[in-house]
């Protein structure tokens, strides 16, 4: 029952990453076929473009749903491929509690970062 | 109360490797472990790199200059090749999770039929319009500087 659940949030999740990191492939790396999200122009990666959409409050929330969305949905189909090989139960959990960690410390680190560098765009 | 039987994975991850009797869709779900284990690997240093932004323009300017040249060019298309093949498989998967595109249900009459053959159509489908991203996105990365 939990792992029909979490397989019912990994395909959410799924679909929710198709749709924003769509969005943010397009933003930066169909910067001339396509062209939006860099108000700046030359490369998305420029530091012009980077604090534009640094101010943007959207660009900041949908960065930690997308963060939050694709940590789990990375790192649930790691620990399906894992436990697919079949390790022992105590090597089992001490995955999940790796991934566990790993994964909400990275989610920390991220989060953290998305709202750091609109707090920094807003002031310059 | 679903009860289910476990067995032993006998051939690991080599069985990854042969397609046997699924053909074409078997490939595909070797492709889409292998695709989403880089992305996962890229995505973990990519979440690292870019917390440089938080520090100001230089220490930006500092990581980006770390990660630029060919190489690191032709890695970040692969990247944006299989975001899309995943992507559009994952499409795929979705549906037919959903029931799409599998067909109706038929009797087990022998000759038995595979509903693999009434998925085909879907399987190459969203292949095509992933290797139209793909071309799309080689324009951006390599012909349109």
């Amino acid at each position: 029952m939990r792992d029909q659940k979490l397989w019912t949030w990994h395909v959410a999740a799924g679909v929710l990453i198709l749709v924003f990191l769509g969005l943010h492939m397009v933003i930066m790396h169909l910067t001339r076929t396509v062209g939006i999200g860099n108000p700046a122009g030359g490369h998305a990666v420029d530091w012009g473009n980077v604090v534009a959409r640094g101010k943007s409050l959207f660009f900041m929330l949908t960065y930690v749903l997308l963060l939050g969305a694709a940590l789990f949905h990375g790192l649930y189909g790691l620990r399906n491929i894992v436990c697919e090989l079949g390790p022992p139960a105590g090597l089992k959990k001490a995955i999940n509690a790796l991934l566990l960690v790993g994964g909400l410390g990275l989610f920390g680190l991220g989060t953290w970062a998305a709202i750091a560098s609109f707090q920094l765009a807003r002031s310059l | 109360m679903i009860t289910t039987k476990h067995y032993p994975n006998r051939l690991g991850i080599w069985g990854w490797l042969g397609g046997g009797r699924w053909g074409f869709e078997r490939y595909l779900y070797t492709l889409h472990r292998l695709t989403g284990l880089g992305l996962l690997a890229y995505f973990l240093m990519h979440i690292v790199l870019t917390t440089s932004r938080t520090l100001g323009p230089d220490a930006w300017a500092r990581a980006m200059k770390a990660v630029e040249g060919p190489a690191f060019v032709l890695g970040e298309y692969l990247v944006f090749a299989a975001f899309a093949l995943h992507a559009l498989n994952g499409v795929r998967l979705v549906l037919l999770e959903l029931g799409v595109g599998v067909g109706k249900p038929i009797e087990p009459v022998y000759p038995y039929r595979t509903s693999v053959h009434v998925q085909r159509p879907l399987a190459v489908g969203v292949m095509l319009l992933a290797a139209a991203v793909a071309i799309i996105g080689g324009l951006d990365f390599f012909i349109l500087k």
